[in-house]
Order: C-alpha cells, then sequence, then structure tokens
C-alpha cells in the first residue's frame, strides 16, 4: 500500500517532528510511505479568502503529486478536508479536472481516521505519564468525522489518561486567517478554550492541527502557563515530542 | 434601519469588554443549545426531516413565481388584499396607505423582522400615528428608544431581567420590581389597553401558504393572536421566499423550527389565519392585507448564495455560532445577525458595506450542522469572500500578500529556499522562551497571544538530510 504522506504547510514549517512521528505511525502500520518533494500547500488560504484561482492551481499540484498514491494521508483534518470536501467545488465547471480531483478526494484520509480504519493499527509505539485532553478540530469533527479515532489510539498508548474537557467540540478561535483579521475576537475563543483545558486539570492538550496547536498554545502562554503541552496528536503516538 | 456592519470589529471590540453583556450571552448560550439537543431526541429521525425540510423549501424557491401567483389567487379569493413591496420605502408606504384608507391612529405590532429592515416604527410615528409593539422583547426595544433587536427570535436576549427592570420601572412610573413573572405580568397589563383600542394590527409571516392563501405565525406569547384578531385591520408582512407550497409542508417544517429555535416540541401558539372575519364568524379583522416583500430577495435568487433563502429564521445558527456567542447580536449592525445575517446582510445593504460579516467566521461549521434546512452557511460566506476579493474590495496589501504567497507555493525550489529562510529568522525571533510576543506582519495574532516559535528547520530540510526524529 503506497501511502503518499501530505506532510502540510504548517507542520514543514513549524512543527517538522509532527511529519516524522506520523510518518513512524503509517510505517508502524504496514504502510509504504512516499513523501513527494516538491509538495507546498493545499490551498486552502487562498481558497477560503476568496483567491479561487490561486486555490485551483495549488489544487491542481497536490493532484499531480498525489494522484498516483493508493491513499493521500495528512496529518490535519483541516488539510485532508480541504482536499476531500473542496476541491471538486474548484473545478466545477471542468468535468475532467474535476473527476481527478473527486478520485483524489475519495482516497484521501486525516492521519488518525486512517490508522484506526485502514491500516487498523492495534500498538503504538509512544507512551505519556500524565492526563491528556483531546480538543476536537472543526475541519477534523465537522468535514472529517473524526472524533472517536484520535481517542480510540490514545486509550493504546501506555500510562496515558484522558480527562475531557467541556466544549471539547467549540472552535478554539483560530479560522485561518480570521486569527490575524480578526485577533481580538479569535483570542477571546481561543482564551475560553484555554479556560476549559485549565479546568479539566490536564498535563496536556492533544488535537490533530497545527493551526489549532500554535492558538492555544500562544493564548496559553500569553495566559502565563508555561506548563500545560501542547501536543499534535501524532507525537503523543509515536512517542516523538519536543 | 440603519445599516453600521461596517463597524462590526469596533462595535464587536466594545461588546467584548462590556461585562454585563459578557454575563447576559453566557447564560443564554448554554440554554438554546441543551434545549435544541434534548427536543432532537423526540423525533426519530432528525436528519432525515432535516432533508425533508430542505427539499420542501428548495421546491418553493426552483418556482417561487408560480407559488406566489398561487398564494396571491387563494388569499384574495379569501377575501384578502395582496400588495407588492419591492423596496423597504414601498413596505412603509403600503402600510401608511392602507392605515389612511381605514383611519387608522394606533397600530399594534407583532414581531416581524421584515420590518425592521425599513425601519417601519419609525415610518410610521413619522407619520403622526401611534404604534406599539406586542412582542415581549421587542417591546422592551421600544420602550428602550427603539434599541435595535440582538437575536431573530428573542430581540432583547441581551437584557438581563434586572435591566429589564429598571427600563418598565422608568417607562411605566410603577414601582420597581425583581421577578421574570411580575415583570412579565406588568406587560401583559399594559399591552391589553393597546390591543383594545387599536385600529391595525401588523404581524409578521412565518410562512405564507400557497395552497390556502394562509399566513402562518409561530409565537409563544398569544400576541399574535391578539394582535392579528382584535383591531379591525390585518396586515401581514413578510419575504417572497417565505412561501411553501401546501399546508402539510408546513407541518414537516414544523417538525424542525421550534425544536430548532427554542428546543420546545412546539410553540404555544401556531396561528394559521385565512382571509378576513366571513359571514358569521365571530374571530377575525375585518380588512386583511398581504405586504410581500422583495427587499433584495430576487437578487438572491439569481446569485450564487440562493440556498440563504430555505432560511426559517429558527435562530439556531446564531445560538451555536463561537462568534455570536461572544459578540452578541448588536456587533453585526443591522437587521439579521450571525451566520445568517453574515451572508442576508451583506445581500441586501451591498457587500461593500457589510464585508467584514462574511469574513468574521471561522469556518468551523457548527452552524451549518445545526441548520433545520440545510443551508451551506460556511460555504455561502466564501462565496461572499470571493465577491469581495474579485471586486477589489480587499485591502491591496491582502490581495498581494496571497498572491504573492500562491505564487511561491507553485514554486518548489523557491518556497523551499523561502521556507528555509522564514523559519530561520521565526525562531531567532523567538528568543529564549521560543515565544514570538509581537509578530511585524499578522499583528492581529499577536495582539492577544503569542506566536510558539518554528523549530528552525523545515520538515522537508529534515527528511532530505535524513535527520527526522527517529523515523
Amino acid at each position: 500500500m503506497r501511502v503518499g504522506f501530505f506532510v502540510t504547510c504548517l507542520v514543514d514549517l513549524m512543527r517538522p517532528l509532527v511529519g516524522f512521528a506520523a510518518i513512524r505511525l503509517l510505517e508502524a502500520g504496514g504502510a509504504e510511505v512516499v513523501v513527494p518533494p516538491t509538495q507546498t500547500c493545499c490551498g486552502q488560504p487562498a481558497y477560503n479568502s476568496g483567491d479561487r484561482a490561486d486555490a485551483r492551481a495549488l489544487a491542481a499540484k497536490v493532484l499531480a503529486e498525489f494522484e498516483s498514491c493508493d491513499f493521500l494521508v495528512a496529518p490535519s483534518g483541516s488539510c485532508s478536508g480541504m482536499i476531500r470536501t473542496h476541491y471538486a467545488d474548484l473545478f466545477a465547471d471542468d468535468p475532467v479536472m474535476r473527476g481527478r480531483v473527486e478520485a483524489l478526494a475519495a482516497k484521501t484520509r486525516e492521519l488518525t481516521d486512517f490508522l484506526v480504519n485502514e491500516l487498523k493499527l492495534d500498538r503504538v509505539p509512544g507512551r505519556f505519564d500524565g492526563t491528556v485532553t483531546y480538543h476536537d478540530c472543526c475541519a477534523g469533527l465537522r468535514e472529517m468525522g473524526v472524533k472517536a479515532q484520535p481517542r480510540a489510539l490514545l486509550a493504546k498508548v501506555p500510562g496515558l489518561k484522558v480527562a475531557e474537557m467541556a466544549e471539547c467540540e467549540t472552535c478554539c478561535g483560530f479560522g485561518g486567517t480570521f486569527s490575524i483579521k480578526f485577533g481580538e475576537i479569535s483570542a477571546r475563543l481561543a482564551d475560553n478554550k484555554c479556560g476549559h483545558i485549565a479546568a479539566s486539570g490536564a498535563d496536556a492538550v492533544v488535537l490533530g492541527d497545527l493551526g489549532c496547536m500554535l492558538n492555544i498554545e500562544g493564548r496559553l502562554r500569553r495566559r502565563g502557563d508555561t506548563k500545560t503541552q501542547v501536543l499534535h496528536v501524532a507525537e503523543v503516538l509515536a512517542g516523538e515530542r519536543p | 434601519m440603519q445599516v453600521a456592519s461596517m463597524h462590526f470589529k469596533e462595535r464587536a471590540h466594545v461588546k467584548l469588554h462590556d461585562e454585563r453583556l459578557q454575563a447576559n450571552l453566557k447564560k443564554m448560550q448554554g440554554k438554546f443549545v441543551a434545549k435544541r439537543r434534548a427536543s432532537l431526541a423526540e423525533v426519530g429521525d432528525f436528519e432525515a426531516t432535516r432533508d425533508a425540510g430542505k427539499a420542501i423549501r428548495n421546491r418553493a424557491l426552483e418556482n417561487l413565481d408560480v407559488w406566489l401567483e398561487m398564494f396571491e389567487r387563494n388569499a384574495t379569493a379569501r377575501g384578502a388584499t395582496v400588495l407588492f413591496a419591492e423596496t423597504p420605502a414601498d413596505i412603509n408606504a403600503l402600510v401608511l396607505e392602507i392605515a389612511a384608507r381605514h383611519g387608522v391612529a394606533k397600530i399594534i405590532k407583532s414581531k416581524s423582522m421584515v420590518s425592521e429592515e425599513s425601519a417601519l416604527d419609525h415610518a410610521i410615528e413619522a407619520a403622526g400615528l401611534k404604534v406599539v409593539e406586542t412582542d415581549l422583547g421587542e417591546y422592551i426595544l421600544q420602550i428602550n428608544d427603539y434599541e435595535p433587536p440582538s437575536h431573530i427570535i428573542g430581540p432583547a436576549l441581551h437584557k438581563s431581567k434586572e435591566e429589564v427592570a429598571q427600563l418598565f420601572h422608568k417607562a411605566h412610573g410603577t414601582p420597581l420590581k425583581s421577578g421574570i413573572d411580575e415583570l412579565c405580568l406588568e406587560a401583559r397589563g399594559v399591552l391589553r389597553q393597546h390591543y383594545l383600542t387599536a385600529d391595525m394590527g401588523i404581524s409578521g409571516g412565518n410562512f405564507f401558504v400557497a395552497e390556502s392563501g394562509s399566513v402562518v405565525l409561530v409565537t409563544n406569547e398569544g400576541n399574535a393572536t391578539l394582535t392579528t384578531t382584535l383591531p379591525k385591520v390585518h396586515v401581514a408582512i413578510s419575504g417572497i421566499e417565505k412561501i411553501v407550497p401546501t399546508l402539510e409542508d408546513v407541518a414537516t417544517l414544523m417538525r424542525l423550527l421550534p425544536r430548532s429555535a427554542t428546543g420546545q416540541s412546539i410553540s404555544n401558539y401556531v396561528d394559521v389565519l385565512t382571509g378576513p372575519k366571513g359571514d358569521g364568524e365571530f374571530h377575525g379583522a375585518e380588512h386583511m392585507y398581504f405586504i410581500v416583500v422583495d427587499c433584495g430577495r430576487t437578487g438572491v435568487l439569481a446569485s450564487d448564495v440562493r440556498e440563504v433563502l430555505r432560511c426559517i429564521r429558527c435562530g439556531a445558527c446564531m445560538n451555536h455560532c463561537p462568534v455570536y456567542q461572544n459578540v452578541g447580536g448588536h456587533s453585526y449592525g443591522w437587521v439579521y445577525p450571525g451566520p445568517i445575517g453574515s451572508i442576508l446582510t451583506p445581500m441586501y445593504v451591498g457587500l461593500e458595506k457589510a464585508q467584514d460579516l462574511p469574513a468574521a467566521s471561522t469556518f468551523c461549521n457548527q452552524c451549518g450542522v445545526v441548520c433545520p434546512v440545510r443551508i451551506p452557511l460556511p460555504d455561502l460566506q466564501r462565496k461572499l469572500r470571493e465577491h469581495a476579493f474579485e471586486r477589489g474590495l480587499r485591502p491591496w496589501y491582502e490581495t498581494a500578500g496571497f498572491r504573492m504567497w500562491a505564487w511561491v507555493a507553485q514554486r518548489p525550489a523557491l518556497y523551499a529556499l523561502a521556507s528555509k529562510i522564514g523559519v530561520r529568522v521565526l525562531k531567532a525571533m523567538g528568543g529564549r522562551d521560543g515565544l514570538i510576543h509581537k509578530l511585524p506582519v499578522g499583528g492581529g495574532w499577536t495582539e492577544g497571544r503569542d506566536m510558539p516559535a518554528p523549530a528552525g528547520r523545515t520538515f522537508r530540510e529534515l527528511y532530505r538530510s535524513g535527520k527526522g526524529g527517529g523515523a
């Protein structure tokens, strides 16, 4: 099984260890992982800002890079959601391209969903001594149906306990460029989230998307919380943490 | 109503720091969400009912002209007069004409958001007539110098009972009360006199039923029943999109509307009004008028956001919206707040006056998953962002920034070089605690947050050199 690993631009730039952790998990599940070297971004920032032409160009690029793989897997509900639920809309007027991106969409998966439902991973390499709380990132939850999968995997991590926070499905306020254009509202939403994380008493908040990670970590630190770790689910499962 | 949507950010800033409002918003939010969720359990298959609701609304919109003609024919046959208003000014002119025809001095109103679009109350008062709002929320706002509504089904939800008590004390000259029950009784006492002395009652319309020429009103206070049956003239005002083909359709939509709105199986009152009082009938107005309103709706019907017209005005999208929950309805600056307003406002008043509204969304899609008629609100917000981008309404530096970033992202070698430099600069900015406290570009981020600094090498660099963690 040839799995094309879509690193995502935020993992590439901000937290490369997440990418290596994800590859380790995919390989532990028996996948042959390929990382197309020319990949950059899925085009979501352009798409969500109304710049359709650039979003199309980047979608066509991703298509060319991953079309030959059996699956496209990303350590992100947001980027995999972009490919799976929105690429077709970008080529609504081009039946040939539309057919091709629909085929790509059909084999696009979020990492934890792929580990649970395709690779049926029964053991994970990681270990975590402490309590974590899980934040459901919006696109993963509502576009990719990611809810039980990360929790099922976390349950396999020796030493790890999960303490669910209140409103775990409420948006953290990231929203891509929303976080910059409407910084004050975005920070308030993040602050609400931090309050729920703190109330859960967890040592770490675990989640599946880099944007939400940066947002939550940024607000936690600004609130003066230097202790609560903010970890990508792949880092916890693979036992690779900064 | 005056449009203030171009000041969304500034208004939101004020509301975020209004402690009393924040406390009121927190109290409301949990109630709406929990009640809705509990009420869904009674419906065997709520998702299938949503599908049916969507199909009913689509069928109405696809042949809207046909249903409108059928409605007009049937309503006229039952003795009502059907009038069409193209602009907000037309709504007000028609109401004043009807009032003049019947020698009306005093008008009572049950809740109508459409009449907020045309600021009807102000037009009535400017013509020298008296108008009294009878929906409790609308009444509270009216006696507070016509404060705008902050929610489509609970216009005064932003107010606490203490604030309402103060208002009643001031407006009625009665002793200050504290209990909700006694406040309601006081309002009832005041409003009763108006029901009995008004010459004309104005209502909104949740649905206009084509097959019967009826208007359906969904309320909880009983005020709409009194408003539409006690005065000699009844005028029902609603949008062209509120047409549904049959009463059977209304039955299905009523399985969705109260549950999505207030978490009720059914509202306390559902009025189906068909024609004026007939011979030998005891209840009803002697004269019945419909004002069927366009005010931008045909434009929406012809646009790529037409799905928004399926809306049945339950308010679930705003009740569940994390942005609305924190900034409140007044931030949005016009009649309809929240996700539904972020589409309707730019479409009805012009995108150039309201382009912040579709932008002020995280695309979390909580609105989309609760909408009873499956309006894909984030997709429609994105369409409006596309319109803003295409029309050049965004600041030049933002557009240029996106263009440049996308241009680089299409050139892997250049992208690799740029990102290599970028992550090193950002790492250096991070300092000892690994946090960037102030970003020179995108400073909106660091107003309320730090930016965790990157690792300093990109994944692609590390992967190529084989230095990736333990992999």
